[in-house]
C-alpha cells in the first residue's frame, strides 16, 4: 500500500519537475502554479507516507537509508514550499525539485533494506534525521551555487534572456548559500557525533574508518572551512559558490559511502 | 449619438505644434465650457499631455462633431490658421474612437509603449470634464471603461515590467546584481548627463550614499548639492573604489580612467562583495579588459542598449496581448451603447403607457362618481400593474434587440406598432440642453442626451 502511496508521490513530483524546468525557457505564471500544485499534492501524499511509517512502525528505529533518502527528499520539497510562500520564489524549485525527485527514484532503485545503521542503537532514527537535515543545508547551499554561477555567467556574458530574468540577484543567492550552509553544519555535527555513538555501541569503536564515516567527516571539514574562509579571507560571492558545490559532492560520496557499508554488512531482518 | 475624438498626438504632430494647443491648467474649464458651447457637441472631454492633444465628444453626426471640435481647437490658438492645423489631425468615430481611447489609456500609443503616467493624465483630465458637467451618460462610461481596460492591461500583461531607457536598465541590471539597493553606495566619476541621470534613478530606488568626483571641483560641488552626496577628489578616487558598490563613470576623457588593476584592489578590499560598474562614457573610460575580474561586473554603453533592446522586444510582445484586450472590451462597450438606443423608445413607451392610464383612471373616476381617497388609492395601483406586466416584455425585447445587428428593425417596429412619434416629438422640445437648433434630432430617434439624467440611467441600467 505504502509502495503505491509512493508512486503517486513519484508521479506528481516528476511532473512539477518537469514543469518548473519548462518554466525556466517559458514565459508562463500558470506553468509555474499548475507545477507548485502538483508539487503540493504530491507533498501531502509524502507527507501521509512518512507520518504512516513513523506512527505504525512499531520498529520505526530500524530506519532503513530508503527512508532516510525519502525524508531528505521531502524536506527539499518543504523548503521550495517554502520559497515560494515567502518569496514566490519559483525558480529554486526548477533547481531543487530534480534533485528531490532523484533522491526519491533512488529509494526505488536502491537494494531494498540498505540499513543506515545495525539496530542496535535504538536511537538510530535521530542520527540519520540530523544527518539529512544536515544534508538539506548543504543541498539548498548546493542549489544557491549552481545559480549564482548562472546568474553570474549570464550576467558577464550580457545574456538578457528568460532565465536571467527569472534568477534572484547575487547578493540574494550569496546569502542563501551562507545561510543554509549555517543551518545544515551544526546538523551534520550533530549527526556525526550521534552516528560515532551508536558505532561505538555497535562496533565497540566510534571510528572505523569505513568509505562512509570517511566522506563525512571530509565533508564536515570541508565546510567548515567554507564557512571559515567567508569570515577570515572573504570567500564569497562567486568563490564561495564554487566551493559549495564541489562540497555537494562530499555530500554524495558519503551517501555512496552508506550503501556500500549497506552492502558489506548485510542486515539480517 | 456617435463618440468621436479628433487630435493630434507625438505621430501626427511636433512639439511644436503641440506646445501651441496646450491649455493652461487654470483656463480648463474656460476652454470645456468653450467646446460644450458648440450646437452638435452633447459631452466633451479635453484630453492634454505633453505627446498629445485630443477632444472626445459625443454627437448626433460625426461629421458635425468634426467640424465642431475643429472649430474649437482652431479657437484654442488663435494663431493657428485651420490650414496649419488639419494635415496634423486624426479623426476616428464610434468604435475606432473607443478602441483609440482604450489604446491611449493602456499606453499602446505612448511614445514609450507601456509607460504608466498616461493613466493618471487619462483620470484627470476626465474628472476636470466632469466636475464641468461636460462629460455625460456615454462618455462616463466610455472613460471609466478606458481607465478599468487600462488597469486589466496593466495586470494582465507584463507591459511596463522592463526599463526600456539606458539610465533605467542601470538600475534593473544594479537590482539583479544586489537586490535591494537602499544600504548600497553609488561612486559617480565624471559629470555625464546620461550618468547624472542614472545616478538620479538609483536614489529614486534608494540608493542612501553617493560619491563623486570630477576634474572641475566646481561642478563636483553642484553635483554634491543636487545628490545630497560627499565630493572627493579626481586624483585619488580610484583609492576610495572599493567603497562603492555601484560606479557610473562619464568623464570626457579620452582614455581609460578606470583599468583593471583598480578593480581587481577594490574586489579584494571588499571581500570579493561584487562591484558594479556602468560606464556610459563615449569613448570608454573603462578599460574593458575588468571584465575578466571575478566578482566584478562591467556595462558599457552597448550592453545597456542590448539590455533596453531586448526589453523593448518584451514590450512589443506584451502590447499584441493587450490589444486583444482592449479588442474585447471595446466589444463590450459597443454592446452597452447599442443598447442605449433602445433607451428613448423605452421612454416614450412608458410615458404613452402613463398617459393612456392617467386618461382611462380620469374617465372611471368620472362615471363612479364620488370616490374615497382610499377607493382611488386602491384602483390606481390595479392600473399600474396591468401596465407594467403588459410592458416588462417589450422592454426585455427591446433591450436584447438592441444589442443585435438588426435591433434597429425592432426599435423601429416598436415606435410604429404603438405610435410612439408624438411622445418622441414632444419629448424633443424638453432638452435638457436648452433651447439649442437640433435639426436632425428625430433621425434616428431621440437622441440619448435630450432625455433627462435620471431616466436615462434608470433606462440604460
Amino acid at each position: 500500500m505504502i509502495v503505491v502511496f509512493l508512486q503517486f508521490t513519484l508521479g506528481f513530483y516528476f511532473l512539477g519537475t518537469l514543469l518548473l524546468l519548462v518554466y525556466l525557457l517559458r514565459r508562463s505564471d500558470v506553468l509555474a502554479k499548475v507545477a507548485l500544485g502538483m508539487t503540493g499534492a504530491g507533498c501531502t501524499i509524502h507527507t501521509g507516507v512518512l507520518a504512516f511509517q513513523v506512527v505504525s512502525g512499531a520498529d520505526a528505529w530500524r530506519v532503513s537509508f530508503q527512508s532516510a533518502l525519502s525524508f531528505f527528499s521531502w524536506s527539499l520539497v518543504i523548503v521550495f514550499l517554502t520559497a515560494v510562500f515567502l518569496q514566490r520564489l519559483y525558480v529554486l524549485g526548477s533547481f531543487v525539485l530534480p534533485l528531490a525527485f532523484l533522491a526519491l527514484v533512488s529509494t526505488a532503485v536502491l537494494p531494498s533494506e540498505t540499513q543506515a545503521l545495525h539496530p542496535m542503537f535504538q536511537e538510530v532514527w535521530i542520527h540519520v534525521t540530523l544527518s539529512m537535515l544536515g544534508t538539506v543545508g548543504f543541498a539548498v547551499a548546493f542549489v544557491s551555487g549552481l545559480m549564482y554561477l548562472t546568474q553570474d555567467w549570464l550576467l558577464k556574458s550580457k545574456q538578457f534572456n528568460l532565465l536571467y530574468a527569472k534568477l534572484p540577484p547575487l547578493d540574494f543567492l550569496d546569502r542563501l548559500n551562507q545561510r543554509s550552509i549555517l543551518l545544515g553544519f551544526p546538523f551534520l555535527t550533530m549527526g556525526i557525533l550521534t552516528g560515532a555513538m551508536s558505532a561505538q555501541i555497535t562496533f565497540g569503536a566510534y571510528l572505523s574508518w569505513n568509505s562512509e564515516q570517511i566522506w563525512a567527516l571530509v565533508t564536515w571539514a570541508f565546510y567548515l572551512v567554507v564557512m571559515m574562509g567567508r569570515v577570515t579571507v572573504g570567500w564569497r560571492a562567486k568563490k564561495a559558490a564554487y566551493l559549495t558545490v564541489v562540497g555537494f559532492v562530499g555530500v554524495l560520496l558519503t551517501f555512496l559511502g552508506v550503501i556500500l557499508k549497506g552492502e558489506s554488512f548485510p542486515v539480517s531482518s | 449619438m456617435n463618440v468621436i475624438v479628433v487630435g493630434l498626438s507625438h505621430k501626427t504632430a511636433s512639439v511644436k505644434l503641440r506646445e501651441l494647443l496646450m491649455v493652461p491648467d487654470s483656463r480648463i474649464g474656460e476652454a470645456v465650457r468653450r467646446l460644450m458651447a458648440h450646437p452638435s457637441i452633447h459631452e466633451g472631454v479635453f484630453l492634454q499631455t505633453c505627446n498629445r492633444v485630443e477632444v472626445y465628444a459625443v454627437t448626433d453626426h460625426a461629421d458635425d462633431g468634426f467640424s465642431g471640435v475643429q472649430e474649437f481647437l482652431v479657437d484654442t490658438h488663435l494663431s493657428l490658421s485651420a490650414e496649419q492645423l488639419l494635415p496634423h489631425l486624426y479623426w476616428h468615430a464610434g468604435d475606432r474612437a473607443i478602441t483609440h481611447l482604450f489604446r491611449v489609456a493602456s499606453s499602446l500609443d505612448s511614445l514609450v509603449v507601456g509607460e504608466t503616467q498616461i493613466l493618471g493624465q487619462v483620470k484627470e483630465c476626465f474628472r476636470d470634464a466632469s466636475t464641468h458637467n461636460a462629460s455625460g451618460v456615454i462618455l462616463n462610461k466610455v472613460f471609466q471603461k478606458a481607465i478599468s481596460v487600462a488597469k486589466r492591461v496593466r495586470t494582465e500583461t507584463r507591459i511596463a515590467e522592463n526599463a526600456v531607457s539606458v539610465s533605467y536598465a542601470a538600475v534593473e541590471l544594479a537590482k539583479k546584481v544586489f537586490g535591494n539597493l537602499s544600504e548600497r553606495t553609488v561612486m559617480l566619476v565624471g559629470a555625464g548627463e546620461m550618468a547624472k541621470l542614472a545616478a538620479q534613478h538609483l536614489v529614486d530606488h534608494g540608493v542612501q550614499q553617493v560619491f563623486l568626483t570630477t576634474r572641475d571641483s566646481l561642478r563636483a560641488r553642484d553635483m554634491a548639492d543636487r545628490f545630497h552626496g560627499t565630493p572627493m577628489p579626481f586624483e585619488e578616487f580610484r583609492t576610495y573604489l572599493h567603497k562603492a558598490d555601484i560606479v557610473l563613470c562619464s568623464t570626457g576623457a579620452p582614455h581609460y580612467v578606470i583599468g583593471p588593476e583598480d578593480v581587481e584592489r577594490a574586489v579584494r578590499e571588499r571581500w570579493n562583495r561584487p562591484i558594479f560598474l556602468i560606464d556610459v562614457a563615449v569613448p570608454r573610460n573603462i578599460d574593458p579588459a575588468v571584465r575578466q575580474v571575478d566578482n566584478a561586473f562591467l556595462f558599457d554603453m552597448d550592453d545597456l542598449e542590448k539590455c533596453v533592446e531586448r526589453n523593448r522586444d518584451e514590450r512589443r510582445k506584451e502590447a499584441m496581448r493587450a490589444e486583444r484586450i482592449v479588442q474585447d472590451e471595446v466589444g463590450i462597450m459597443l454592446r452597452w451603447m447599442q443598447a442605449l438606443k433602445a433607451t428613448p423608445v423605452i421612454i416614450a413607451l412608458r410615458k404613452h403607457a402613463e398617459d393612456i392610464k392617467h386618461a382611462e383612471l380620469q374617465k372611471i373616476y368620472g362615471r363612479l362618481g364620488m370616490l374615497t381617497p382610499e377607493q382611488r388609492e386602491a384602483m390606481e395601483p390595479l392600473a399600474s400593474g396591468i401596465i407594467k406586466k403588459l410592458l416588462h416584455g417589450p422592454f426585455v425585447a427591446l433591450k436584447d434587440a438592441a444589442q443585435m445587428s438588426n435591433g434597429s428593425m425592432y426599435i423601429e417596429a416598436a415606435r410604429h406598432f404603438y405610435d410612439l412619434e408624438k411622445h418622441l416629438v414632444a419629448k424633443d422640445s424638453v432638452d435638457v440642453r436648452g433651447p439649442v437648433d437640433r435639426k436632425r434630432s428625430g433621425d434616428e430617434g431621440l437622441p440619448s442626451a435630450s432625455v433627462p439624467e435620471s431616466e436615462r440611467e434608470k433606462v440604460s441600467e
